[in-house]
């Protein structure tokens, strides 16, 4: 239970549901089940039998690991990616960690009445700070910073006392507790039907389509005009495709009906890169935290099993819990044109509320769910800040208190950044696609490249293998060694051309580059051109700033000139 | 809801469902597995050091 709960975080409930609304449902789950075994499965297992490795050789942290297999000076700062991610995920993470407990205290002390979509958008936009930068600065019932700084600190009192019996504890409980109300939730949400009768398109069983349906109906203009969007409306259930049929009849050629095939859905590079980082988030694969928990354990302990139950726990929670409440809620509740809108993580603070409302006891389920979620964000918080700490201890050769006492100021720092930037919070979405989509990408293929390449799949098993119940089936040597690295650096690859130059594959033609490098240099949208944002820029300057630092303290530690010359740590 | 989106969906849901379910199997019924068996730890050795 310990595993599984340890296992279990925001991701789950919250950040996947968003991604698959924003990436069209059906086809991101296609992406999403192939990514999830031929390269988070593969990765896990690689980054438990190094992790498990580099500890044997007394090394705990990304950066150590790294330069004890590879024994080069360069590979270091390779590993410095398995510490920037985790601390600066962190930075946010605690954030949307704050927004579960404020929620949980105020469905309990019963000053959530929500009846409307509207009065759940407009809590969400005053507990994430949304309408403007700064605004979720102001000390207040219904803003998050109180329940931020209550959040922070206990995550720091915790990590600096080293209480983790009474963590450990509260997730054996609490993990059961959140499955079981997750699956009464679920229960609701499958009756609710249309809530809306004036709005019957807008039902469950649409949501079930939108969310797992292969192909999508759209309406679209067939000549739009400059500045004109080309997607009118998306359609699901057989009665808004009829009456789409007529509309379209009646439009008199301006608007056609387009079904857009799996396939062609899967040509969009980004729609696989989101649904990898997503595996990978979730499973905290390519995260820098698994190498680093792995280092801890002993040759006898099962890497593999190990790995195959914390993903199998994870995806249970994710696929059949995350991906069958949220979505088709949303869809009942705000109808299909508005849930793809609702941010990565926003999607859940919007809907889950309106379920809540419409059961029997709502206010102590609603409280209860996010008190749960607020459980499991808090031991994948925690399990976070390992990584940082057990780098600044290697690099700066000090102990634990000091340790966390600067990685208590780092993301304080950090924290505070995301906390100011919170206007259609641009902070937490920047460094959520580049450090948590893209840095992550970047270090789960250099992790399957060394684990295939440098050590080879004889020993990479070999590894894997000690003390192990059960073998990693032969044809994954194949999909680590070639799949996986080729799947990967192919996606990057595409990503990269259609992101930044803004190649549109099925066209060939280049056209706008997308919103995250728009943000960075400016460029167009829908043929109006759009400027920089301050805070995109910043967030990126940030993580600039952090990667400086940590390849600073990196270059000057003894530990990982020992570890270059095939040094063990304590020899 | 489609055929196709129903199928995607059950053969989803049932994989990972059964795939968990297994892992709990055999963790509890190999001997001494649930030692060997980890996740996050939230005691970790350098807590120790430090006293």
């Amino acid at each position: 239970m310990a595993v599984a709960g340890s296992a279990v975080g925001l991701g789950n409930f919250l950040r996947f549901p968003g991604l698959a609304a924003q990436y069209g449902g059906g086809a991101f789950m296609i992406a999403y089940a192939i990514s999830f075994l031929i390269i988070g499965l593969p990765i896990g297992w690689a980054e438990w039998a190094m992790g498990r490795y580099a500890g044997s050789r007394g090394y705990n942290s990304a950066p150590g690991a790294f330069a004890a297999i590879l024994n080069k000076r360069w590979a270091k700062y390779i590993g410095i990616i398995g510490v920037i991610v985790p601390v600066m995920i962190y930075m946010y993470y605690v954030f949307i960690e704050s927004w579960c407990l404020g929620y949980a205290v105020k469905f309990w002390t019963g000053s959530v009445d929500l009846k409307t979509t509207e009065q759940t958008v407009a809590m969400f936009k005053s507990m994430s700070g949304q309408m403007a930068d700064g605004s979720a600065l102001a000390f207040s019932w219904d803003t998050a910073l109180p329940w931020l700084m209550v959040v922070f600190v206990f995550n720091f009192w915790l990590i600096y006392r080293g209480l983790s019996g009474g963590i450990e504890k509260m997730c054996n409980y609490g993990m059961p507790m959140l499955i079981v109300l997750a699956l009464v939730v679920l229960a609701r949400v499958m009756t609710l039907g249309a809530p809306d009768a004036a709005k019957p398109h807008d039902n469950v069983v649409n949501g079930l389509g939108y969310m797992w349906n292969p192909s999508k109906v759209q309406i679209e203009r067939t000549k739009p005009a400059p500045g004109e969007v080309k997607v009118v409306e998306e359609l699901v259930g057989a009665a808004a495709i009829t009456a789409a049929e007529q509309k379209v009849a009646a439009s008199g050629g301006a608007l056609k009906l387009v079904t857009i095939t799996p396939w062609k859905q899967l040509l969009n590079p980004l729609l696989w890169m989101a649904a990898a980082a997503q595996i990978f988030f979730s499973l905290s694969v390519g995260f820098g935290v698994i190498i680093v928990y792995a280092s801890y354990l002993k040759k006898t302990d099962d890497v593999v099993l190990s790995g195959l139950t914390a993903s199998s726990a994870n995806e249970f929670c994710e696929v059949a819990l995350g991906g069958l409440i949220t979505v088709p809620a949303a869809v009942a509740f705000l109808g299909l044109a508005s849930v793809a809108g609702q941010g990565t993580f926003g999607l859940g603070f919007t809907v889950l509320p309106l379920v809540f409302a419409k059961m029997p006891l709502g206010a102590f389920f609603g409280g209860a769910f996010f008190f749960m979620l607020f459980l499991a964000a808090i031991t994948s918080s925690i399990s976070m800040l390992q990584p940082g700490i057990a780098f600044l201890e290697e690099a700066m050769n000090v102990g634990r208190k000091v340790s966390v006492t600067i990685l208590g100021l780092l993301t304080a720092l950090g924290t505070g950044f995301v906390v100011f930037f919170t206007k259609e919070l641009k902070a937490l979405d920047t460094l959520d696609f580049w450090v948590g989509t893209f840095l992550i990408f970047i270090l789960a293929t250099i992790q399957i490249i060394i684990f295939g390449w440098h050590w080879g799949i004889e020993r990479g098993l070999r590894e894997a293998h000690q003390g192990a119940a059960i073998r990693i089936p032969r044809f994954f040597g194949v999909i680590m060694k070639w799949i996986c690295p080729v799947f990967l650096l192919a996606i990057f690859g595409m990503t990269v051309l259609t992101s930044l130059f803004g190649f549109d594959l099925s066209t060939r033609t280049f056209g706008a580059a997308s919103s995250y490098v728009v943000d960075l240099i400016g460029g167009a949208k829908d043929g109006k051109a759009v400027e920089t944002n301050l805070a995109a820029q910043l967030s990126v300057v940030l993580v600039i700033i952090v990667a400086i630092f940590f390849g600073l303290l990196s270059s000057r530690a003894k530990a990982y000139q020992r570890a270059e010359l095939g040094l063990n740590k304590h020899d | 809801m489609t055929t196709s989106g129903l199928i995607v969906m059950l053969l989803s849901v049932g994989t990972v469902t059964l795939l968990f379910g297994w892992c709990i199997y055999k963790v509890l019924t190999t001997p001494n597995e649930t030692e060997k068996v980890h996740g996050v730890e939230f005691h970790t050795p350098d807590m120790d050091e430090e006293g």
